[in-house]
């Protein structure tokens, strides 16, 4: 008779490197195959873009004209403006970080980015500017770190006024010339400013707007319900590009004459539209995932509709499509790009204008990579924050 | 009716469509009195329950809860849901708030409470239902027992005057029942109204002061436990008995 008391050690899994392989890489002659094939591919794969890379590649296309890429025309001894909301910016992030994120190293290490850009040919003025950035980053941080409930709100309150102030430093607001703070039109933003501007206004205005338009859609009012259906479906029936032409051509048709709108805002408003349309139906569907219990609930406790809609509902159904709400704001900052074509100048519109040099004609390849790895980098950045932030939120979860 | 009827229900009739579910119900509570209400599945009772403070319009008749008439008029709505807690089969907590929050939610908003005043009262609450170390976890991270025992102090933060509770105990594993049952046995000790559809007979015979069984939406019988139990008059509730009482 077996006793039952003595149980059997569990197998004894053995581990290595080799063992690894022959397992996974190496478990059948197809396996095998596959492998090698595999290896194979990636191994021509990056010897041919290594090669290019290191060796027929002509990367002063780049540091010639980084300046172009990065602010467009904007005037080089205004760029202080610029760089002085980039340190607002890293001082609110240090001191998030250090008041909610106080055990992330990952977010911490954001901090130095500035510092490590160091390393990329800018002139003298702009390096100092990139250390002071890490400098305000962590100075904020130690801040936030050292009275993290005192700072809280007004913290809140500097990323709520910041767009404003971002804008405010960028257009400048005096006419007068010759003072310290000139406007700056619009038609000389350009390159990654111009890029994250628009992607910046487009996802903060088009967020409570797609959710108004996800609320108007489920309403019990017969109006409301219809008009909400009627943009969202009229607007997601039509590509961006046609909005935006017709934002840039046909609208200054319907205005009085003498009334212009600037260019880089109507491009805005048509990101903004556009945009909210397809966040309407993504938060749509997190509504829709709320079990009627949970308004049941908040009802019987004498709750207000507004109240269960603001305090119960919304929070839950936007938790819950923090991963597709992401992906769209990678999707609109992607979509910025075709801004280029009604001939604004953002990362690709600027690419288009270093390549019509004469002195860097044929040099594609550099440009559209170098520009590309500028995209990858900041969506991968808002995928990796969209990751730790559902992580952070997850404790909540059913 | 006299002064003293905290609810009262007159020829209430509600249908689905075509389907009747309520073909005239009329009950009147008195303050203090626990009344358990029991049926089979689809007999409306909880239907019944939920019009009482209008979780389900009626289509006919006339409800009183607190001498407030139950009609369209959203103040009426919310003026008798602020005064009766209800207890779900569901529980239905706020997931995304831990336990101290969803307690203390509708204090705060629809009470205005401070928020000292209101944590004050939910820690008394959690202390009442035996759960004060819980305070600060989400519901998800809680047993079933638990999560029940968080909903009943979360509507008795409003400091109701009626306490509802449909089928608090049906979706609990049998050793969470009693916890749950205790709770409400020591709230109706200390003189809630309270109207409880349940099939929990230990708990009507210990505490109800008078049951009502229902069947196709109608009453068919109503009494005190004793004569409930020992000699029903009518045979539906007999059989019924019979069935839930026969293990």
């Amino acid at each position: 008779m077996a006793n039952l008391n003595s149980v059997l050690p569990p197998l004894t899994e053995r581990s290595g490197p080799l063992r690894w392989m022959r397992k996974n890489l190496f478990g059948s002659w197809l396996d095998s195959l596959l492998t090698v094939l595999g290896a194979l591919l990636v191994y021509w794969a990056v010897k041919g873009f290594l090669t290019w890379a290191l060796t027929v590649a002509e990367w002063e296309v780049i540091s010639a004209n980084l300046r172009l890429i990065l602010i467009g025309q904007y005037p080089i001894e205004q760029a202080w403006r610029l760089w002085t909301w980039l340190a607002i910016l890293f001082f609110l992030a240090g001191n998030s970080i250090g008041i909610w994120a106080r055990g992330s190293k990952y977010a911490f290490v954001v901090l130095f980015t500035p510092a490590l850009l160091i390393l990329l040919p800018f002139g003298s003025a702009s390096r100092i500017w990139l250390a002071a950035l890490t400098l305000t980053g962590l100075i904020g941080w130690g801040l936030g770190r050292a009275r993290p409930h005192a700072l809280k709100r007004s913290v809140i309150a500097g990323w709520v006024i910041l767009l404003p102030v971002i804008i405010l430093l960028t257009r400048g607001w005096s006419e007068t010339e010759g003072s310290a703070v000139p406007i700056v039109t619009t038609n000389l933003w350009g390159g990654l400013l111009l890029t994250f501007l628009l992607t910046v206004v487009a996802i903060l205005f088009s967020f409570p707007l797609g959710v108004l338009l996800a609320l108007g859609r489920r309403s019990k009012l017969p109006i409301i319900r219809w008009s909400s259906v009627a943009y969202i479906e009229l607007v997601r029936g039509v590509p961006l590009i046609t909005i935006l032409f017709m934002a840039q051509l046909m609208l200054p048709l319907f205005l009085p004459e003498g009334v212009a709108i600037d260019r880089v805002v109507r491009a805005m408003v048509g990101m903004t539209l556009f945009s909210a349309a397809y966040l309407a139906e993504n938060v749509r569907g997190g509504l829709q995932a709320i079990p009627r219990g949970q308004y049941e609930a908040a009802h019987a406790l004498g709750l207000s509709g507004a109240q269960t809609m603001t305090l119960i509902v919304l929070p839950q159904a936007l938790r819950l499509v923090i991963p597709i709400l992401v992906g769209q704001f990678i999707a609109v900052f992607k979509d910025t790009s075709l801004v280029a074509i009604v001939g604004l100048f953002d990362l690709l519109g600027i690419a288009k204008t270093v390549l019509a040099q004469p002195a860097f004609l044929g040099l594609q390849r550099e440009v559209y990579v170098f520009i590309s790895l500028i995209y990858w980098v900041l969506s991968y950045g808002m995928s990796y924050l969209s990751q730790r932030l559902e992580e952070r939120l997850g404790a909540g979860g059913r | 009716m006299t002064q003293d009827n905290i609810i009262s229900v007159r020829d209430v009739h509600k249908w689905y469509g075509n389907y009747h579910a309520l073909r005239g119900v009329s009950m009147d509570v008195k303050k203090r009195e626990v009344i358990v209400i029991f049926g089979p599945s689809g007999s409306g009772k909880s239907t019944f329950i939920r019009t009482i403070n209008r979780l389900e319009d009626h289509q006919r008749g006339q409800i009183l809860v607190d001498g407030i008439e139950l009609t369209h008029d959203v103040r009426n709505i919310e003026q008798v849901r602020a005064e009766t807690g209800m207890v779900f089969q569901q529980f239905n907590l706020f997931p995304h708030l831990t336990v101290l929050q969803n307690i203390t939610l509708a204090p705060l908003q629809v009470r205005k409470w401070t928020r000292q005043k209101a944590e004050e009262v939910a820690m008394q609450l959690l202390e009442r239902v035996g759960i004060p170390d819980q305070a600060q976890k989400f519901p998800g991270q809680l047993s079933g027992g638990q999560q029940q025992r968080v909903a009943i102090a979360r509507a008795l933060a409003m400091q109701p005057k009626i306490m509802l509770f449909d089928e608090p105990t049906s979706a609990l594993d049998p050793e969470m029942i009693k916890e749950v049952l205790d709770v409400m046995v020591e709230l109706a000790k200390s003189g809630m109204t309270m109207l409880v559809v349940t099939h929990e007979m230990g708990f009507a015979r210990a505490v109800a002061d008078r049951m009502f069984f229902f069947d196709q939406g109608q009453i068919v019988e109503s009494g005190k436990p004793d004569d409930i139990f020992k000699n029903p008059k009518e045979e539906r509730t007999k059989l019924f008995l019979s069935q839930i009482l026969a293990h």
